[in-house]
């Protein structure tokens, strides 16, 4: 164990020859996966375990996600209850560029659409960015009046902005008689993505085509998280983390800092809620929920928190039991005989890995190194005066 | 005087859209009593009476939150576990139903009370002896993340022991009003439901200002290491006050039995609900949170019930975290508060 976490450590720093291979062979593992996967499904006792081509674009998705999430939870310590908030911005992003849903205008470009087609569609590739960028919006917007707020008050609110965005989606199909969400059932369908004429749902293969994007934007997620967290801006969030009222002390400009925090991890939240929209067709109100939330915290502190390849490691690992593994292991428990259905309680499940968690190693599956050093040491969490006032106004009215 | 006049200056713009949105409430409210009188009255009154459930449940959040400056996440949660279990100690245990004599059924009621609320006074404190008590060094987020996860235990535990039905107990307290004028009136169990809670918050009150164990709360609310220093038991403190809160659940669970059904997640919304109430009240104020818990109530209520130009039931959840996001913006140390620097 104290091996492999040497390694593990060894790739955090970019390091050796040997760590780069594991990552490469990782790296071979994961683009050839589709095309094993039957090969490994039909092993012996294990067989039955091994998620299929599309359950594992929901996984990547999910740790995509996760990955967003602990840009802000993790390097900036902002702990954020409403993730889920930008999940649905991207998707429903996704919905009203790249479907029928405006059946008022007519706009197509770039995709595979036919021409004339009633509703705005834009390539999905562009989509994607698109999304991206409006959930930044949202986030600055959500963060502007709520980041001067400190930890459990910051929870709340995005809490609060959490359960509002759904709830908004839901009701939001006769706004003033505008139909902007179509309700309760959602846009649907969304296009898919493409490269010309070229359409990846209706290829057959469309699971694998879908496959290899999400590992390519599941890759490009952690190189943009790894260098923002060596960067300056990262290291003024870890600051921040550590001790605000030092990192104030130092120059660091809070409420920039920390806003900045909040519109990376959302910009990767609405990318992958856009992508996920995508790849099942549709954008759903039902799929957005204060569970979510909770779940993709749930991959972040089981991996680690601040910790990229912990969060991938949790998010695959729960995003597996979430899709697969959870119904695979229970209908093996009912063929032992027992009537347990672990699905049901999924949930309870995750409360108790981060009970767990929290209580026995709350540095998480792959701790990093210096977070881990603040949770044995401790920090000082309490501010000695009004830090975050005084700082917010200074920045704001430097005269005074 | 000076003073005062600085902070009003100086946060003048927030001031007046705080006023301005207040003031198109009222605007919005007296229109609908120039429309509707009664209707308006009998709103208020469920609205009153609804806060009065809210408010027990946000003295179990401000009470811990208080002492600890922890959102004890799982708390509305307890409250839906001990609303179910009291469903099946009035049902199964007492044998309740509508026919019994008055005696009976008040007796069993009080014999409920007893039991639900000395029984989720002993789980609360479990909770805090397990999950939080061992974090008390962590970082701040750390408990509040365990809270996160031991609220989803609680809630699966309700899940596993009575599944996905609602459950409810027999009409004993008759729906018929206790009076009833020009349109405005008002039932039994809404009443019964303040005849439990008013002697409660009086009970409780008295608690915390009188006795030498509210005493010690108060003092370890305030600064923790000095109460150390004069000698009180700070853990034993602090499990009193989860025993409080548990207890302060149960009962607002029974009082939430009387009127609506519940089931295991019943208590995610509620308690949101209430911790909004607390929040608007000024969290960790007992005083605040009760006033904070009725205005809450009220805003559902007319939310729900009003006709003109009311968003109605769907938009619930959203006005009640639009007022939290607000308050927390714009007076972050609530209603009833005083201003610390957590939240300023």
């Amino acid at each position: 164990m104290n091996r492999l976490r040497g390694l593990l450590g060894d790739v955090r720093s970019g390091g050796t020859g040997r760590s780069l291979a594991i990552l490469v062979a990782v790296l071979v593992l994961a683009l050839v996966y589709p095309r094993i996967v039957e090969n490994l499904q039909d092993l012996p006792l294990v067989g039955d375990f091994i998620p299929s081509t599309g359950s594992m674009v929901v996984m990547i998705v999910f740790t995509m996600m996760a990955v967003g999430l602990n840009i802000v939870v993790g390097y900036a310590g902002l702990l954020d209850l409403g993730y889920v908030a930008f999940y649905a911005a991207g998707a429903y992003t996704a919905g009203w560029f790249a479907s029928g849903q405006f059946e008022q205008v007519s706009f197509d470009f770039l995709s595979p659409a036919p021409s004339g087609a009633a509703g705005i569609h834009i390539s999905m590739w562009l989509v994607l960015i698109v999304a991206g960028v409006i959930t930044t919006v949202v986030g600055i917007l959500i963060g502007l009046p709520t980041l001067r707020l400190r930890g459990d008050y910051l929870a709340i609110v995005t809490l609060g902005f959490g359960e509002i965005v759904p709830q908004f989606v839901r009701n939001g199909d006769s706004l003033g008689g505008f139909d902007l969400t179509h309700g309760t059932f959602g846009i649907s369908p969304i296009d898919s993505l493409a490269v010309g004429d070229f359409v990846f749902r209706s290829e057959s293969n469309r699971a694998e085509l879908y496959y290899w994007t999400a590992v390519g934007l599941l890759l490009i997620t952690v190189f943009c998280s790894i260098r923002l967290r060596d960067s300056r801006l990262g290291r003024a969030w870890i600051a921040i983390r550590e001790d605000e009222t030092a990192a104030a002390a130092m120059g660091v400009p809070l409420m920039r800092t920390k806003t900045w925090a909040y519109a990376i991890g959302a910009f990767f939240g609405g990318v992958a809620g856009a992508f996920y929209a995508s790849s099942k067709a549709g954008a759903f109100p039902a799929d957005f929920y204060f569970n979510i939330s909770v779940f993709l915290l749930c991959m972040v502190i089981l991996g680690g928190m601040g910790s990229v390849w912990g969060v991938i490691l949790g998010g695959l690992i729960l995003g597996y039991l979430n899709v697969e593994g959870l119904a695979t292991i229970g209908s093996k428990i009912q063929e032992g005989g027992l009537d347990f259905d672990p699905t049901k309680y999924q949930f309870g499940i995750y409360g108790v890995i981060i009970v767990a968690m929290m209580l026995l190693r709350p540095s998480g599956l792959i701790p990093e190194r210096r977070h881990k050093i603040e949770l044995e040491e401790g920090v000082h969490d309490t501010p000695l005066y009004d830090v975050v006032h005084e700082g917010a106004v200074a920045e704001q009215e430097p005269t005074v | 005087m000076a003073s005062v006049l600085v902070r009003l200056r100086s946060s003048s713009i927030s001031n007046t859209i705080g006023l301005a949105l207040v003031g198109l409430v009222v605007l919005w409210l007296i229109v609908n009593f120039v429309k509707t009188p009664a209707e308006v009255i009998n709103v208020c009154l469920i609205g009153l009476t609804n806060g009065a459930i809210y408010g027990v449940v946000a003295l179990g959040y401000t009470l811990v939150y208080g002492i600890l400056q922890l959102i004890n996440f799982a708390h509305g949660d307890v409250f839906a576990l001990s609303g179910l279990f009291a469903s099946t100690v009035i049902i199964s245990l007492l044998g309740l139903d509508k026919d019994s004599s008055v005696i009976v059924i008040v007796g069993g009621l009080l014999v409920a009370l007893v039991i639900v609320m000395s029984l989720f006074a002993l789980v609360n404190a479990t909770i805090e002896r397990i999950a939080y008590r061992p974090l008390r060094h962590a970082p701040r987020v750390a408990p509040l993340i365990t809270a996160i996860g031991v609220s989803f235990i609680v809630q699966n535990v309700a899940l596993a022991f009575y599944d996905v039905n609602y459950r409810t107990v027999p009409q004993f307290i008759p729906r018929t009003n206790v009076f009833e004028i020009g349109g405005v009136s008002y039932t039994w169990t809404k009443l019964a439901a303040l005849l439990i809670v008013v002697p409660l918050l009086v009970v409780l009150t008295w608690f915390v200002t009188s006795t030498r164990q509210g005493k010690a709360m108060r003092a370890v609310a305030q600064d923790t290491e000095a109460s150390a220093m004069m000698g009180i038991d700070v853990n034993r403190t602090i499990s009193v006050t989860f025993l409080l809160a548990g207890a302060l659940a149960g009962a607002a669970a029974i009082v939430y039995l009387l009127q609506f059904n519940m089931r295991y997640d019943t208590g995610f919304e509620l308690g949101l609900i209430a911790f909004t109430a607390a929040v608007l009240g000024g969290i960790g104020n007992l005083t605040g949170a009760v006033f904070g818990a009725v205005l809450i109530g009220l805003i559902q209520a007319c939310n729900e019930g009003l006709t003109w130009l009311a968003p109605g039931s769907d938009w619930t959840r959203s006005i009640v975290f639009g007022i939290l996001i607000m308050i927390l913006v714009f007076r972050p140390e609530g209603l009833l508060g005083e201003r610390t620097p957590e939240g300023a």
